[in-house]
């Protein structure tokens, strides 16, 4: 019983879940997002601010409540595009969606190496009903993109 | 008493196994009840020998298909303690309180009366009198509601311009005595659940109706938590309409039912409009048929009707003193097992006086989620989330909950390994803190 729960729950997680990245409410941002989740109420609000140019996450911080996988989520997603081309955040996230599409089979490993501590997600993808905790932040994230883009 | 152990033998998909051959433990009957074979039967035998459109056609099948049609009404509002003729079918018992709601609605709409057409504007005019609503008009619910109870009589105050008005929930998930006061010389309805989805709480019909008759509002009851779980009489409680929903009570998918007391449902005007519900039919209006056919719109669930029939034949060999006997057991079981295991937190009464066999809990510092993932990688099905009702969670200081539910299938050995789940669940996401007590991993409310 332990092994399935071991895959899911991976260590990763479970650190990012307790010690979670970039929460916190940032009071100058260039976009917002406010995203649900409807089946559990669990939400978020992601703020992001972008370099001068409007090229680079500069800053990003994000507050709400949620299970464990949508928590880990936001922080292991924040680790990875913090300071990191716009480009760069909506390749990975594109590279994150792929993951949870795939119900659990692997991806190409470059792609894989690329999303680094959002790898372990790959167990999530098993559980049809955990995708969606998992892509709370993302989905947060490239709206708040979108937002930010069009100020800058 | 009940042996569920032989119910279990009616009900196939019990025997199946879940994540890797685990046995499955169904604690998710406040969701949607397990159906036996009696069920399953029904309606396909239905299908294999009388289906036909019913109301319809000379010929001997769709005779046959609208009399099973017809029998079941009778023996569904028998089961209810309900007159035939106050039975409606409808798809759930989210549909059937739209369709109250829906009646308010279009008696207080300017273009109620088809005109030029003298049956409609009889019932028009009678609605009219007695169930337009205008601004000052009270609707009265309460925080425990389910969202189907909730959200038609706030989108019907919004169109309306009455004032939502609602009766509160205490501590302990109990409607609180001390609001219900707020049932004034302005009430017009009184929307209410017998039984909370969330807390197991039943509701002191009695002293409500009372309260609403004293004002001369109209009570709307959402029997859907205990219509498979007690013996539920509407006529003796004395309530104007009421909905639940066979998928609950061991029945098919797809069909629930609206009772409303005959006069009641007489001035009521349609809610879906086309054919099977008119009598004559012109270019610009139309005569609509006395309840229920008038609000049988459209081709009916019809095998599903037949199957709900079927449900209703199985509660009633069980007996529901006898269910309802069981699933008290189930209730003690439930609530004394939960307060065995440290950090976990029951939102609702504490006892099972009074109160269904839903339990809803939290535990400590691990999202519900996560709990429910656990339970289910251990073969117990529970559901997660706010259950369609984010008020009473809100009230409660709670986003989301764990739900565990019996039913007439469900043993003490299903609960024993609901428990075993729970200590699980702590084990595996407790984790030494430095100060040596436990901390989680989940994230917190």
């Amino acid at each position: 019983m332990a092994d399935a729960m071991e895959q899911l729950y991976q260590q990763v997680i479970l650190d990012h879940a307790r010690v979670r990245q970039g929460e916190g409410e940032l009071t100058e941002y260039g976009g917002e997002s406010f995203q649900i989740n409807p089946t559990c109420g669990d939400q978020v609000t992601l703020r992001v601010q972008l370099d001068p140019a409007g090229e680079t996450i500069q800053a990003l911080g994000w507050t709400g409540q949620g299970c464990s996988i949508s928590q880990a989520s936001l922080s292991v997603m924040h680790e990875l595009v913090i300071s990191q081309p716009v480009t760069r955040a909506e390749e990975l996230g594109g590279y994150f969606r792929e993951l949870m599409a795939a119900r659990g089979r692997e991806l190409d490993p470059t792609r894989l190496e690329a999303l680094e501590d959002a790898s372990a997600f790959t167990g999530v993808a098993r559980y049809p009903a955990r995708i969606k905790c998992a892509l709370l932040g993302w989905m947060a994230l490239r709206d708040a993109l979108v937002q930010a883009r069009g100020r800058a | 008493m009940l042996n569920p152990d032989t119910i279990r033998a009616d009900f196939p998909l019990l025997t199946r196994t879940v994540r890797g051959g685990k046995p499955l433990v169904y604690l998710d009957s406040g969701a949607t009840a397990q159906k036996p074979q009696q069920v399953i039967d029904a309606e396909s035998a239905f299908y294999a020998q009388t289906n036909a459109a019913v109301h319809r056609g000379a010929h001997q099948i769709a005779e046959e298909a609208t009399e099973a049609y017809e029998a079941s009404r009778a023996v569904v509002a028998e089961f209810v303690g309900a007159d035939e003729d106050e039975i409606v079918w409808t798809k759930n018992a989210t549909e059937a309180l739209n369709l109250v709601a829906y009646g308010f609605l279009n008696a207080s709409l300017a273009g109620a009366a088809a005109p030029g057409s003298p049956a409609a504007e009889v019932v028009a005019s009678e609605a009219r009198q007695r169930y337009a609503l205008t601004p000052g008009d009270e609707i009265v619910v309460t925080e425990a509601e389910h969202h189907a109870n909730l959200v038609p009589w706030q989108q019907l105050a919004h169109k309306t311009g009455a004032t939502l008005r609602w009766i509160g929930v205490t501590a302990e998930g109990r409607l609180d005595p001390e609001t219900f006061s707020v049932i004034g010389e302005r009430t017009r309805v009184l929307a209410i659940t017998h039984a909370s989805n969330v807390t197991g709480a039943i509701t002191d019909v009695d002293a409500l109706v009372a309260r609403a008759r004293a004002v001369g509002a109209y009570v709307v009851l959402d029997a859907c938590q205990t219509a498979a779980h007690m013996p539920v009489d509407l006529h003796a409680l004395n309530v104007d309409f009421a909905a639940f929903s066979a998928h609950k009570m061991v029945g098919p998918t797809g069909v629930g039912a609206l009772y409303g007391k005959r006069e009641l449902l007489n001035d009521l005007p349609p809610f879906l409009t086309g054919g099977s519900m008119v009598e004559v039919v012109t270019m610009d209006s139309t005569s609509f048929m006395p309840p229920p056919q008038r609000f049988e719109a459209g081709t009916q669930m019809v095998a599903q009707v037949v199957g709900f029939r079927a449900a209703v034949d199985y509660l009633r060999e069980l007996g529901m003193d006898q269910v309802a006997e069981h699933e008290k057991q189930m209730t003690r079981q439930l609530l004394d097992g939960i307060a065995s295991v440290p950090g976990v937190r029951v939102l609702g009464p504490q006892d099972a006086t009074d109160r269904l066999a839903v339990v809803a809990f939290e535990v400590d510092s691990v999202h519900p989620h996560d709990v429910g993932q656990v339970l289910d990688n251990a073969g117990v099905a529970v559901r997660v989330g706010h259950h369609c009702a984010q008020p009473i969670h809100r009230r409660l200081g709670v986003h989301a909950s764990a739900r565990a539910s019996a039913g007439v299938y469900t043993t003490s050995a299903d609960i024993e390994a609901f428990i075993d789940g729970l200590h699980e669940v702590r084990r595996f996401f407790a984790t030494p803190s430095p100060t040596g007590s436990l901390d989680s991993a989940a994230g917190g409310h």
